[in-house]
């Protein structure tokens, strides 16, 4: 304990680290997966832009990529993260990686919120003359904001479990600091103080993601 | 005089269903055609075309100068911005206020904002909704929910309007309500209204000409009055028979016969002076038992139209007679054929 006053920087840098990898990887994971999510969504048959082959292709490339167990994605494509940022270490890194996964893992959740759109609104916004792409924008995602909110707050929740989980392979963050300063020098509150952090952004997380939802479906 | 819409031996598969079968039809500029018939006839095919949400698979749509059937998806959508269309669900976005709702296909159409605003609150006070411009589409009633969509709808000052089974979903009442509203639709603006509908309380109160529709086809055409009292197809006669539920059918006719001596026989309603008092004298001069046992009579127009049932009860001769006398004055006369 008297441990982790000494390393309070390197903890606030790894918090800091740790805001950081999550909220990127939010973010650009957030975006790809929203447009892959849509893409599966809406080319799938009787869909807004149907194209029964482009539907296959993605769904067959989603269901590959999404059931590799994460540690072992980061490691698979080491080889690209070090192409592009001539390094697999580091935030930046462990960032790169995650967005990828957790964008694969969203996309579903983006495809499942849209499908449940109900197909009768699509018909009239067809019926007042907007094209696929304006009624995709204008209403498909709109009618299906509030469950696509609460599907983003469970993306936000599993990228903090996934940026602990690059910490132990050299990506930093608060998963790093748990295990450098924390288990391996037997510093158990080390350890408890990383996990109550971790827990206290979930649940700010969490929190935030149900308001926007209830606020989206007015409820 | 062009017609609002014509349909020219339109034939529409999906797969190996055929849902429209060799299907004519004409809507006159600013009139109301109802389109009638029991569900899985084909009557939403055949709106859906009109907009050309589906296109046929052979024939042609037409509305005004607009060839729907040639058009690419891409002028489609311009021509659209010009036909309304409500529906049974109502189908208003939920993430919208009512008057973001009906700016929507303005929107669409690319509408200058200050326009849009004059045009929004202009057709909600037609429909009586302006104090719910900032409701939520959840917070209206189903009838209110209607009057919505109508709005959406006329946002663009379409020439045309196609409803799709739009009060189907609305208790009596409230059905009187927007029906009444699409009247006014028709008349103080002027748009033409094709009303697709398996409820006879919606044709009645709008429509001027009806189509009867039996499995892809239309088998039946003419003005409310006529199809309604002199339906002249079986399919058709089935049809007005179920909504005006005026004779007996089934276990209702059973029963009947169950409990009257007799023979049971249909007089079709005349609309004319003395009506029952022709009927009563032709069973009472030959002293035959007359029971009225079933019977109904709905106002079409100014018309009066439905039948009634009697249970005869006497010498076969004089049953014959009596019924050859009924016709003989133009009353059309059926037996309700043994069980
Ligand atoms: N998109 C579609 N794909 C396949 N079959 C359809 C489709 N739309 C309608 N049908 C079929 O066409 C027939 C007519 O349907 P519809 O026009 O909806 O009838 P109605 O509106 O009179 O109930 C039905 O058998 C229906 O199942
Ligand atoms: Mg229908």
């Amino acid at each position: 304990m008297n441990g982790f006053l000494a390393d309070l920087p390197t903890y606030l840098t790894a918090i800091g680290q740790t805001l950081f990898i999550v909220l990127v990887s939010l973010v650009v994971a957030g975006a790809l997966g929203l447009v892959l999510g849509v893409a599966l969504a809406v080319t799938r048959r009787g869909g807004l832009l149907s194209n029964p082959v482009l539907f296959a292709v993605l769904n067959v490339v989603v269901n590959i990529v999404r059931p590799i167990p994460f540690v072992i994605f980061v490691i698979a494509i080491a080889p690209v993260t070090i192409g592009v940022l001539g390094t697999y270490l580091g935030p930046a890194a462990a960032t790169f990686a995650l967005s990828l996964a957790a964008a694969f893992a969203v996309s579903r959740i983006v495809e499942q919120s849209l499908v449940a759109v109900d197909p009768g609104v699509l018909e009239a916004a067809r019926a007042a003359g907007a094209s696929p792409l304006r009624t995709i924008a204008t209403v498909l995602i709109p009618e299906g904001l509030g469950p696509l909110i609460l599907g983003y707050t469970f993306l936000f929740v599993g990228i903090v479990d996934m940026s602990a989980q690059v910490g132990l392979i050299g990506g930093g963050g608060l998963g790093d600091f748990a295990v450098t300063y924390g288990s391996q020098r037997y510093d158990w509150p080390v350890v408890y103080i990383t996990v109550a952090t971790i827990i206290v952004l979930v649940q700010i997380g969490q929190l935030v993601g149900n308001r926007l939802a209830r606020l989206a479906l007015r409820r | 005089m062009t017609a609002a819409v014509r349909v020219e031996h339109v034939t529409k598969r999906f797969g190996d269903l055929v849902a429209l079968d060799d299907v004519s039809l004409e809507v006159e500029e600013g009139g109301v055609l109802g389109v009638i018939g029991y569900s899985g006839a084909g009557k939403s095919t055949l709106v859906r075309l009109m907009n050309g949400l589906e296109q046929p698979t052979t024939g042609r749509v037409l509305v005004g100068d607009a060839e729907i059937s040639a058009l690419p998806e891409r002028e489609l959508r311009r021509v659209r911005r010009d036909i309304g269309m409500i529906f049974q669900q109502f189908n208003l976005f939920r993430a919208r206020t009512v008057a973001g709702n009906v700016a929507y296909p303005l929107r669409v159409a690319g509408v200058s904002r200050t326009e849009r605003d004059a045009r929004v609150a202009r057709v909600l006070d037609f429909v009586g909704l302006l104090d719910k411009a900032h409701a939520h589409p959840e917070q209206l009633s189903g009838g209110q929910k209607q009057r919505v969509g109508i709005a959406r709808a006329l946002a663009t000052s379409p020439r045309l309007l196609l409803a799709d089974e739009a009060t189907s979903a609305l208790d009596p009442e409230t059905t009187a309500d927007v029906l009444a509203l699409l009247k006014r639709v028709n008349r103080e603006l002027g748009i033409t209204i094709v009303l697709i509908t398996h409820e006879m309380e919606a044709v009645k109160a709008v429509a001027q000409q009806v189509v009867v529709m039996e499995a892809g086809r239309i088998v039946e055409r003419g003005s409310l009055v006529d199809v309604f009292s002199a339906p002249a197809t079986p399919a058709a006669a089935r049809f007005v028979r179920s909504v005006l539920h005026d004779r007996p059918t089934g276990a209702t006719l059973d029963r009947l016969r169950s409990a009257h001596r007799g023979r049971l026989v249909t007089v079709r309603v005349a609309d004319r002076p003395g009506f029952t008092a022709t009927v009563s004298d032709a069973f009472a001069k030959r002293r035959l038992s007359n029971e009225l046992v079933f019977g109904g009579i709905s106002e079409l127009g100014d018309r009066s139209v439905g039948a009634l049932t009697y249970a005869l009860d006497g010498p076969g001769a004089a049953v014959d007679e009596a019924l050859a006398e009924l016709r003989g004055a133009g009353i059309a006369v059926e037996e309700e054929a043994a069980g």
